[in-house]
């Protein structure tokens, strides 16, 4: 399940900006191979965009996953963190991470699905 | 018709049972403990019961589910994997090495004390450097007691600084260590041949900027033949360079680190001084600096005086004890032990040959795997899988594949600068027909992925397990054994 | 060819040499700068294997080892029996000189040993998870505190009993002069324990953690359940140190008291004196700490046919993979000594490790009561005592050694040292050794 809605940043992070849904791309969970574990940051807290809000880890990578905007922190998914898995079969879906309340959203920096697309093919090998 | 009816290991506990017993103790002679019953507990809930009988079987069973480096070729880069000379065992069992209590007088170690001074010496010969400190248990504790020593030389002159250049080839303890030593870390890119680029240097070494930590020759198995150069432009700034001596088998006996400008540095001696892995340790990682460190040292030093050996722990500026009592002792017995067997000549002999064998290998092997840095290689080299992973086979994969040749794969996945990285050394102490092998083995799997990738992906076949689910194993994590 | 492990023969190395379009083996090095070359003539002699064995033989006859019976030294090192399968076993090509296990499918041996010791530590701790082991009690303790500064990272205030093994306490400060926090050391009592009425008056929610020793330096059991009712209100981190483990055969665990994380060094697990090292760290803890935890870790899992087999595990905390967050520098620990403490509590067993903890608690307390003028505290203990002696020349002239003497660190304790008392030490010694006390 996708949406067309969805903006992208060139870390891989996806959000919506309506219900303020924060989760990774499909080409993230796929570098990253399978997932075992996910440390999300505490609910309530304010957050800047880029600062830390999740630390995702496959077997041989941790990685961090950075607030696309600047916002609140106000809902953590306890699915991905019962069933890490869940982020490699759905990452654009039910594979979702955290939701946002977010503050002012500019679309500034981030990139809609085509331009997202794009974007990683000039970045891969 | 079912042939093979032998069963998989179980665990100790799977194997106890009540009513036997594995040794006869003595009788105690007294009765009374005047400890109260609420401070005793009733049982070890869970220890196993066994006979002596079935221990002996169950380890014995259990290591020969292992490769070793006694069976054959173990080509892991950077860890140095070579022949551990059997004399080392015999010395380091000696009773009154065995049997001797740290806590004695000084009086009645005369024969520990002069050992660590010897070996001491020995290294300070080999390096060059001013002194050596024997403390550090393993290399990443070395490196930790290296950062402390600068950052305390640092501290002296009125200004810790804050960063330790690290370049993005370097093992993943330099960072840790330098962080456990109270700095943050910055990566340096290494140029296109695999080195420090010296203009990037000059540009990053600020006033801020308390060492770059290196290893020579690097992870890529290249020699940063502008070492010099990179200690000047260190020292210029007031920085200074630590060396990574975990590659030391490269150039032992031929070149000095005190000549390439080094101040701190670590040894491993489980791997260039021969001591064995023992699945994952006990190592020894001891550190040697120039003079300008000696007021650093930890405690204690040995040292001679009129009277014998003797513990030192008045050093005047001391970054303090780092680990309890005098250091990983046996393992530096067994390090003396090579080092008298090999004597300088015999040094050369090791890196020369290993230098040999790894450029032996590279030229068998660049046409059919990749080379990313073409630079000179020295006792490691690195290739990688790009080539077949346009065929979907990546390098654990060829790694696993190899366990059916008998071979123990090299490094793989390391460094982090080279994708999908196969990293070999193979060592001075092997044979040519087992590097042959090896070489045979590499490109036989290069042909099986061209005509059939799936088979070499389902690898291995061979080994007493098949591959294991490390997934598995990472989201469920079951870390100790429950009925 | 001056070194005998090199396999390769003349004939060998010039067809390598050839095929390398190389003259001689020299030319490898050519790129390498000759100011960087080591000296001409170093001062290292080639020895035979005869001489090598003669020269370190003579070194080591140069010690002057009491008789074991008549040695009652302690202070973070035990003489205990070693059983002879351990050595045995141990001296295995497939133990000795295999790598740490990162390609698992041909390293089952070690795997499943590492974790049957981790099983066993987690037994004999009462603990939940633990790791592979890491390089000493004292390093272990400073992996505790720095787990503890993961837990609650915004607290700075780190407690260590006074009467915590001195030489670890010492470690601990060199560790964290890098940092910020306050080191703040638990006075001790005229009775050798902890000050808990100190505790009570300066407990706060800035203090982070509290280290202590069980049984402590002097070998004497804290009043662990009363710390912990204190520190409980603050929801401070307890953490236990364990120098001689062979206690916890007769002693409440620390987890079944409550405590959260347990570190110390299980060298009397079957491994010998060695003159200080290498020795064997261990650390165990609750599972909701298992990421925070430092070091190599071995799970179970299965192979693609379902057999059950063994891996090194949840390694992105360690350094080869989270580098400069790692939860620890730590790469090579102490493996081998791992092997031998695991076939040393398996040969034990459930009854055989509790026996041989009551054989070394009653043959201490048989010296201390037939000493007992002599001794500083009167709180229960293990096997060890402290015991006040105003010239111990006299006692060692005799063939009876013990110590180490705690004046050093512990001023107002003057002529005071350790005695400790093992299943080595013989009930015949043991009262030779007081006659001889009293004869002073």
């Amino acid at each position: 399940m996708t949406h067309h809605n969805l903006y992208f940043t060139k870390t891989h992070e996806w959000v919506l900006p309506q219900e303020g849904v924060v989760g990774i791309s499909n080409y993230a969970q796929g570098r990253l191979g399978d997932i075992v574990y996910i440390e999300l940051t505490a609910k309530g807290k304010d957050v800047k965009k880029g600062d830390v809000i999740a630390v995702i880890e496959s077997v041989k990578t941790t990685s961090d996953i950075y607030a696309p905007c600047d916002g609140k922190v106000v809902d953590l998914n306890p699915e991905v963190v019962s069933n890490p898995a869940l982020i490699n079969q759905d990452p654009e879906g039910s594979g979702w991470i955290i939701k946002m309340e977010i503050k002012d959203f500019s679309s500034e920096g981030l990139m809609k699905k085509e331009e997202y697309e794009e974007y990683i093919k000039t970045i891969s090998e | 018709m079912k042939i093979n009816y032998k069963k998989a290991e179980k665990t100790i506990f799977e194997l106890s049972s009540e009513g036997k017993k594995g040794i006869n103790l003595p009788e105690a002679g007294f009765e009374n403990v005047a400890i109260p019953e609420d401070m005793m507990r009733s049982e070890i809930d869970g220890f196993p019961i066994l006979s002596q009988t079935e221990v002996v079987r169950h380890f014995t069973r259990l290591s020969s589910l292992n490769h070793s480096i006694d069976h054959g070729f173990y080509p892991l880069g950077s860890c140095t994997m070579k022949h551990n000379p059997k004399l080392n065992e015999t010395l380091s069992s000696l009773k009154n090495f065995k049997d001797c209590h740290p806590n004695l007088s000084e009086n009645l170690i005369q024969g520990s004390l002069e050992l660590i001074y010897l070996l001491e010496d020995s290294l300070k010969k080999l390096t060059e450097m001013d002194r050596v400190t024997l403390l550090p248990a393993a290399g990443a504790h070395g490196e930790l007691c290296g950062m402390m020593m600068i950052r305390k030389a640092h501290q002296m002159k009125g200004n810790p600084r804050k960063i330790v250049l690290i370049p993005d080839s370097a093992h993943g303890t330099n960072p840790a260590s330098s962080v456990f030593a109270g700095y943050q870390t910055k990566e340096i890119k290494s140029n296109e041949k695999g080195m420090i680029d010296l203009s990037l240097l000059e540009k990053e070494v600020t006033e801020e900027v308390a060492a770059l930590m290196l290893t020579n020759p690097n992870t890529l198995g290249i020699f940063e033949t502008n070492i010099r150069e990179i200690s000047e432009i260190l020292h210029k700034k007031g920085a200074y360079l630590y060396l990574d001596g975990a590659n030391f088998n490269a150039f032992v006996g031929l070149f000095s680190p005190k000549k390439m400008g080094v101040d701190v540095m670590h040894l491993n001696l489980h791997k260039t001084f021969s001591t064995p892995h023992g699945g994952g340790g006990p190592g020894s990682g001891p550190v040697a600096v120039t003079k300008e460190f000696e007021e650093f040292l930890p405690i204690p030093t040995v040292e001679k005086g009129n009277n014998g050996y003797y513990l030192n722990y008045n050093i005047k500026n001391t970054i303090g004890k780092v680990r309890s009592f005098y250091g990983q002792f046996l393992v530096l017995v067994r390090a003396y032990s090579y080092i008298l067997q090999l004597g300088i000549d015999g040094f050369k002999e090791v890196s020369k040959i290993s230098v040999l064998l790894a450029n032996y290998i590279r030229k068998n092997l660049e046409t059919t795997y990749r080379l990313k840095y073409d630079s000179p290689t020295m006792h490691e080299v690195v290739l990688n899988d790009s080539v077949q992973e346009k065929r979907g086979v990546k390098n654990i994969d060829i790694a696993k594949r190899l366990l059916d040749f008998g071979v123990h794969p090299p490094t793989v996945s390391f460094p982090l600068i080279v994708h999908g990285a196969l990293m070999i050394e193979p060592t001075e102490t092997e044979p040519k027909e087992e590097v042959d092998h090896f070489i045979f083995a590499m490109k036989k799997i290069a042909e099986e992925i061209e005509q059939d990738p799936e088979f070499v992906k389902g690898a291995p076949y061979t080994t007493p397990v098949l591959r294991l689910d490390e997934v598995k194993a990472a989201r469920n994590p079951i870390l100790r054994w429950k009925k | 060819m001056k070194n005998p492990f090199v396999c390769l023969s003349e004939k060998d190395i010039s067809d390598i040499l050839s095929f390398l379009n190389l003259k001689k083996i020299e030319d490898l090095f050519s790129h390498i700068p000759e100011n960087l070359k080591i000296s001409e003539n170093i001062d290292l002699k080639t020895y035979s294997e005869q001489q090598t064995f003669e020269i370190i033989e003579n070194i080591s006859n140069k010690n002057i080892l009491p008789e074991p019976s008549k040695t009652f030294i302690g202070g973070g090192a035990y003489n205990h029996y070693v059983p002879a399968v351990i050595d045995h076993l141990v001296e295995r090509s497939e133990f000795l000189t295999s790598y740490t296990p990162y390609q698992p499918e041909v390293s089952q041996g070690t795997l499943q040993a590492i974790f049957e010791f981790q099983t066993l530590i987690c037994q004999l701790t009462g603990m939940e998870t633990s790791n592979a082991s890491l390089y000493d009690g004292a390093t272990a303790l400073v992996e505790a505190v720095f787990m503890a500064t993961r837990i609650y990272p915004e607290r700075k205030e780190i407690w260590v009993a006074e009467t915590l093994n001195p030489e670890y306490r010492d470690v601990l400060k060199t560790y964290l002069q890098n940092f910020d926090y306050k080191l703040k050391t638990v006075p001790k009592t005229k009775e050798g324990i902890f000050d808990l009425k100190w505790m009570e008056k300066n407990i706060s929610k800035d203090v982070l953690c509290f280290a202590f020793g069980y049984p402590n330096y002097f070998g004497i059991i804290e009043p662990v359940k009363e710390a912990l009712k204190i520190l409980e209100k603050e929801k401070v981190i307890s953490i236990s140190s364990t120098s001689e483990v062979l206690s916890l055969g007769i002693l409440k665990s620390p987890g079944e008291l409550g405590v959260e994380i347990c570190c110390g060094e299980a060298q009397s697990l079957g491994i010998p004196l060695t003159f200080g090292g290498p020795y064997l760290g261990f650390l165990s803890t609750k599972e909701t700490h298992l990421r925070k935890m430092p070091g190599r870790i071995v799970g179970e899992t299965e192979d693609k046919e379902g057999k059950r087999g063994y891996v090194l595990t949840i390694s992105t905390r360690e350094q080869h993979i989270r580098r400069e967050k790692a939860t620890s520098n730590i790469c090579t620990n102490q493996s081998l000594c791992a092997l031998r403490a695991c076939i040393f509590m398996s040969l034990l067993g459930k009854d055989g490790f509790r026996e041989l903890a009551l054989i070394n608690a009653k043959r201490s307390y048989g010296l201390y009561n037939l000493i007992k003028k002599y001794a500083v505290f009167d709180k229960p203990f293990f096997n060890e005592f402290l015991i006040k002696v105003k010239d111990p020349k006299k006692l060692n002239k005799k063939g009876f050694y013990f110590g180490p003497p705690v004046e050093n660190y512990f001023p107002d304790l003057k002529n005071s040292y350790l005695v400790a008392v093992t299943e080595l030490n013989k009930k015949e010694s043991i009262e030779e050794f007081a006659a001889s006390l009293e004869e002073l």
